[in-house]
Order: C-alpha cells, then sequence, then structure tokens
C-alpha cells in the first residue's frame, strides 16, 4: 500500500512538469501582455516600459524564463502578480479554500439528493415518482448551469430576498454561521445541479441491478424490513460507481465553478483565474492552472484510495 | 433526427424479437426528444422568415421592453427583439454544435480505430494521450485559449471538438478490440485486405450505433460548452447573436428586465435535452447496457 502510494505521488510530478510546460509555452506565444495592455492604456514613456520589461525578464527567450520559473517552482516560489504586486502564493491561498468549500458543498448536496431521489426511483421502479425523478435528471444534465444560476438569482436573491446575490466566502470577510451559509447556497446548488442528475440515474441504475442479486433475496427472505435491506444490502454495494463518478466528475466540476463564481461573485479560484486571464497577470494565470491541475490529480488518487475504502476485494500493490 | 435512422438491416427474421427502430419508436422519450430536434431545426432553416425583426435592429422607443404583442419575447437595452435574436442565434448554435460534434467523431473515431487495431506500443501510446486529455480540467484550459488568443468561431468549433473526442475514442476502441478477431476480420486479411480497408471498410460499419449514440449526446454537449462560453465572452462574439451572449446581454439588467436571459436559456435548456433525450433513447433502443 505505501509503496502504491509513493509510486502514485511521484507519478505526479512529471504529469505537473508537463502541465507546467504546456502552459508555460501557451502564454508565452499568446498575442498581448500586461506590458502591451499598459501601453493601450497610455502609458508611452519608452524608458519605463524597457525598464519593466527588463524586471519581468521579458527580454530572455521564453525557453530561458521556464527553466528560471520551474527553478522558483522548486523553492516554492510562484512569483508575484504584476496587476497586485503580491506573492502569487498569498492570492491563491486566499482563493483556494473557497473554491474547495465551494465544490465540497456542491458535491455533498448531488450527493444528498441523488441518494434520496436515485433510491425512490429504484424501489419505486415505473411509477409516477420514478417517472418524475428520471425527467428531472435528465433536465438537469441539460440545463446550462450559468443560466440556473442567474434564474436562482432572480427568484431567491431578487425577487423573494431569501438569500444574498454574491459575495461571501471563508476568506470574503463575512461572518457568523448563517451569514455564511447563506452566501453558499446558491452557488453550491447550481454547481452541484449536474453531478445531482448524473448521480440520481446512476444511483437508480445500479440499485436496480443490486436489487435482483441473490444475497438481496436471501435478506428479505430473512424477514429483514424492505428499507433495511436498501438501504444496509443494496446501497452500500450501489456507493463504487457513485464514488468513481464523483471522482471523475471532479474535474468538471473545477471547470463550472470558473462561470458559477463569476456569476455568484464567489472569491475563489475562478474568479481569480478570469479576472487574471483579462488583466493578463500571467503569473497569477500560471500559479492558478497549477494548482488547478494539482487539486485534479490529488483527486483522481484519492478516489482511487477509497475504492479500498469501500471493497475490500480492491487491493493495490 | 427522423425515429427511423436508427434502424439496422435486419439479419432475417427473427421470431419474437424487434429491430433497434421498433424500440426507439415505442420509447415516449426518445420520441418527445426526436419531435423537439425536428422542431429546433425546423426554426432554425426557416429562422429568416419567421423573424419578426431583423436580429440587430434597434427599436430605441423600445429598449428592455416587457413580453407582449408588439415584441413577444420582449427586447434588450438597445431595443433589439428577442424572439428574433433567439431565432437568428439557433443556426449559429446548432451549427457549431454540430460541426464540433464531427471534429470530435473524427478525431475519436480516428484514434479509437487505429489504437484497437494497430494493438501493442500505439495502442498503450495512444490510450494514455486519451488519459491525459481525459484529465486536463478542460473548460478551464478552453477558457484560457479562448482569452489569450482572441475568440473566433472556427477556433470555437475546434477547440470544443478537440478537447471531446476521447470518449468517442474509447468506445470505438473498445468495439474494435472486440471485433478484431472474428472471423469475418481473417477473411478480410487472407485475401489481401489492407490494414486501413480492414478498419474502413470492415471494421467500423459495425461501429456505427456506438458511433451514432455517442455522437447525439456530443452534440448536447457541444452547445452546452458553446453557450457557456459565449456568456463569459468568449464565444460567438456580438453583434453577432448566440443563446449564450443573449443571456449575457441580459445579465446586468436580470432584476428589471429577466425576459432577456430567461428565453435564450430555455432555448439552450430544450435544445440539450432533445439531443439528450435522443441519444438516450438511441442507446436504449440498441444496447441498454452501454455507458457512453
Amino acid at each position: 500500500m505505501l509503496r502504491y502510494l509513493t509510486r502514485r505521488l511521484l507519478l505526479m510530478i512529471p504529469v505537473l512538469l508537463g502541465i507546467t510546460f504546456i502552459v508555460f509555452a501557451l502564454l508565452a506565444f499568446a498575442p498581448g501582455s500586461f506590458v502591451s495592455l499598459m501601453l493601450s492604456s497610455g502609458v508611452v514613456n519608452p524608458d519605463a516600459v524597457a525598464r519593466i520589461r527588463a524586471e519581468l525578464g521579458l527580454n530572455d527567450p521564453w525557453t530561458v524564463r521556464y527553466l528560471h520559473y520551474l527553478g522558483a517552482l522548486a523553492h516554492g516560489n510562484l512569483g508575484r502578480s504584476i496587476v497586485f504586486d503580491q506573492p502569487v502564493a498569498q492570492q491563491l491561498v486566499q482563493a483556494l479554500p473557497n473554491t474547495l468549500v465551494l465544490t465540497v458543498a456542491a458535491t455533498a448536496f448531488a450527493l444528498a439528493v441523488s441518494m434520496v431521489a436515485g433510491t425512490v426511483s429504484a424501489v419505486r421502479r415505473n411509477t409516477l415518482l420514478d417517472y418524475a425523478a428520471m425527467l428531472v435528471a435528465v433536465g438537469g444534465v441539460s440545463i446550462p448551469s450559468f443560466w440556473l444560476g442567474l434564474m436562482l438569482l432572480l427568484v431567491f436573491g431578487l425577487g423573494l430576498h431569501w438569500l444574498p446575490i454574491g459575495g461571501g466566502g471563508v476568506t470574503g470577510g463575512v461572518s457568523g454561521g448563517w451569514a455564511f451559509v447563506s452566501h453558499l447556497i446558491l452557488p453550491a446548488v447550481t454547481l452541484g445541479a449536474e453531478l445531482a442528475a448524473l448521480l440520481t440515474r446512476l444511483v437508480r441504475n445500479t440499485l436496480l441491478d443490486v436489487l435482483t442479486e441473490d444475497y438481496i433475496r436471501t435478506a428479505r427472505a430473512k424477514g429483514l424490513a424492505g428499507y433495511r435491506v436498501v438501504s444496509r444490502h443494496a446501497l452500500k454495494n450501489a456507493l463504487l460507481p457513485v464514488i468513481t463518478t464523483v471522482g471523475v466528475q471532479f474535474g468538471a466540476l473545477l471547470g463550472g465553478a470558473v462561470i458559477i463564481e463569476t456569476i455568484y461573485s464567489w472569491p475563489g479560484m475562478g474568479l481569480l483565474t478570469v479576472t487574471a486571464i483579462q488583466q493578463r497577470d500571467l503569473p497569477v494565470v500560471q500559479g492558478a492552472v497549477l494548482v488547478f491541475a494539482m487539486c485534479f490529480v490529488l483527486v483522481v488518487l484519492l478516489t482511487d484510495l477509497m475504492y479500498v475504502a469501500v471493497d475490500p476485494r480492491i487491493h493495490y500493490e | 433526427m427522423d425515429s427511423r435512422a436508427p434502424s439496422v438491416p435486419e439479419r432475417g427474421p427473427r421470431p419474437g424479437r424487434r429491430g433497434p427502430g421498433h424500440r426507439f419508436a415505442r420509447n415516449p422519450r426518445a420520441l418527445a426528444g426526436a419531435a423537439l430536434l425536428v422542431m429546433f431545426f425546423g426554426i432554425a432553416l426557416a429562422a429568416p422568415r419567421l423573424a419578426p425583426y431583423p436580429a440587430d435592429a434597434p427599436h430605441l422607443l423600445a429598449t428592455l421592453h416587457p413580453p407582449d404583442r408588439a415584441y413577444l419575447l420582449g427586447t434588450d437595452n438597445l431595443g433589439r427583439d428577442i424572439l428574433s435574436r433567439i431565432l437568428a442565434a439557433s443556426r449559429v448554435t446548432l451549427a457549431i454544435g454540430i460541426l464540433s460534434m464531427l471534429v470530435s467523431l473524427v478525431a475519436g473515431i480516428l484514434v479509437g480505430a487505429v489504437a484497437g487495431y494497430a494493438g501493442g506500443q500505439i495502442d498503450a501510446a495512444l490510450m494514455r494521450l486519451t488519459d491525459v486529455v481525459l484529465a486536463v480540467p478542460v473548460f478551464f484550459l478552453t477558457v484560457a485559449f479562448l482569452a489569450l488568443f482572441g475568440p473566433s468561431i472556427p477556433g470555437l468549433i475546434g477547440i470544443i471538438g478537440l478537447t471531446a473526442w476521447p470518449p468517442t475514442a474509447r468506445l470505438v476502441r473498445a468495439e474494435v478490440l472486440a471485433l478484431r478477431h472474428r472471423d469475418f476480420v481473417s477473411a478480410a486479411t487472407a485475401v489481401g485486405a489492407s490494414g486501413g480497408r480492414i478498419v474502413v471498410r470492415h471494421l467500423l460499419p459495425n461501429v456505427v450505433a456506438v458511433i451514432a449514440i455517442s455522437a447525439t449526446l456530443r452534440v448536447g454537449l457541444a452547445i452546452l460548452t458553446e453557450a457557456g462560453l459565449s456568456f463569459l465572452g468568449l464565444g460567438v462574439q456580438p453583434p453577432a447573436p448566440s443563446w449564450g451572449n443573449i443571456i449575457a446581454d441580459g445579465r446586468a439588467y436580470l432584476g428589471i428586465a429577466w425576459w432577456v436571459s430567461c428565453f435564450p436559456g430555455l432555448c439552450i435548456f430544450l435544445a440539450v435535452m432533445a439531443f439528450n433525450l435522443v441519444g438516450d433513447g438511441l442507446r436504449d433502443a440498441f444496447d441498454p447496457r452501454l455507458v457512453v
């Protein structure tokens, strides 16, 4: 187990290296830079431009800059934000917890909804309830999340004034339990809706398969109550595909957070990155992509480890 | 999509079993999806005739006008008729959805068929590549790429298509692997058919069902991606309308003019749902156990 873990962690290094290289190359060849944005906004002193270019190291070829970047990275230095003149690491440390809170809350929402709806659907198969749940599930994967977000904002924020229309977060200066939770509800529901729909269908279909197994018949024959058979015997065995899907979908969730965070001004990685791209704040973009990729790779590893916890038949050597 | 389209020639009468076409036609959800699709394609084709006004004609005396008989779905902040813009946008959106699906289909089939047929090191390398593309937070990179290099419709089609091929590649590879050692392939090899010919003439026709299902679901996903990108201002550029950028136009006026953002979103929702219902229906008709 320990050897497996070490190997997997070591394997992450080339993957992350590859990603930094791709991102660096992409950014190096992209038209427009912080300097050209500055020029277009009226700063025309050639001496100042030359000095800033030199300070940013923009006169070196991009391969040299990449090596410098890697060297700094090895020392844990992600560079400084050009726009805010702050260490990139500091900005990321502020944004990352918010995105994690958002994605975890969205996942929790999706799991709660899908476990209940999927189970009810499977147990009450081919009833009106089942049809309704499945129609909502198809709807859930078809709905554009940003539109759902705007409509929820319209109804619950602007219309009913039940929930705030934006802001919040762990580091957003919102204090108090309800204030924090109320800011989180709409973004989490919006982000989790698609996953909830996917998982509902998955739970239903897996459960339908499991319910025809011999050991379920045995449990029923022993005289166990119906809900106990489902909760203790069937659901447990339906969990593995759910975990896999959550793991695989986590990347989509992170991508979705980019849009959702801009709608609700949720101060996370998505908002940070979109703003940084618009301002051509390249060190921030590079850092953000690196952290995104790292989260992603870690979640894939975590998913693999969860298998062992859930299914004792799986061993890693 | 026509409901008869997915039927595959039966190999002689099989008593007691009906073909996939029949199963599809008996599935109310699939039929509802097919009907919606026919409607959307009809609307897109007839858009210029149906639109009450030119898509970008400003009615300056009726800005942010609520829905009524003159402007069925209201107007935006420049007084442009939302219905006319939605109609015009349906062409752009469906075209991007279908073209990017074709790009991802070609890439997916190519990678999947070569990997499955060649096997060995080529297979391993191509599947590793597939895993990598599958593992990248794609939407995130797409946003970065379009933001840095500037949005354009061909760029949009290319990048949506070129990031969406891995699932198709995996499916095609799995099918090709299953078929590769069947007798009809050996027979073709025995009469001297080349590898490319075997793949194109003998293997791919047997994978058509899987490809059709996958393709239908891909269009829905592509439309969602395009809408999201256009909403962020990275997709179809104004003044050209797209369902996503009309929603973005309305975002600032959400509190006073809900109709601007609401209706185009409804269109995206229904169109994507139509593709999903048809895709699911095709899968259930051919092979319910298939994971696409």
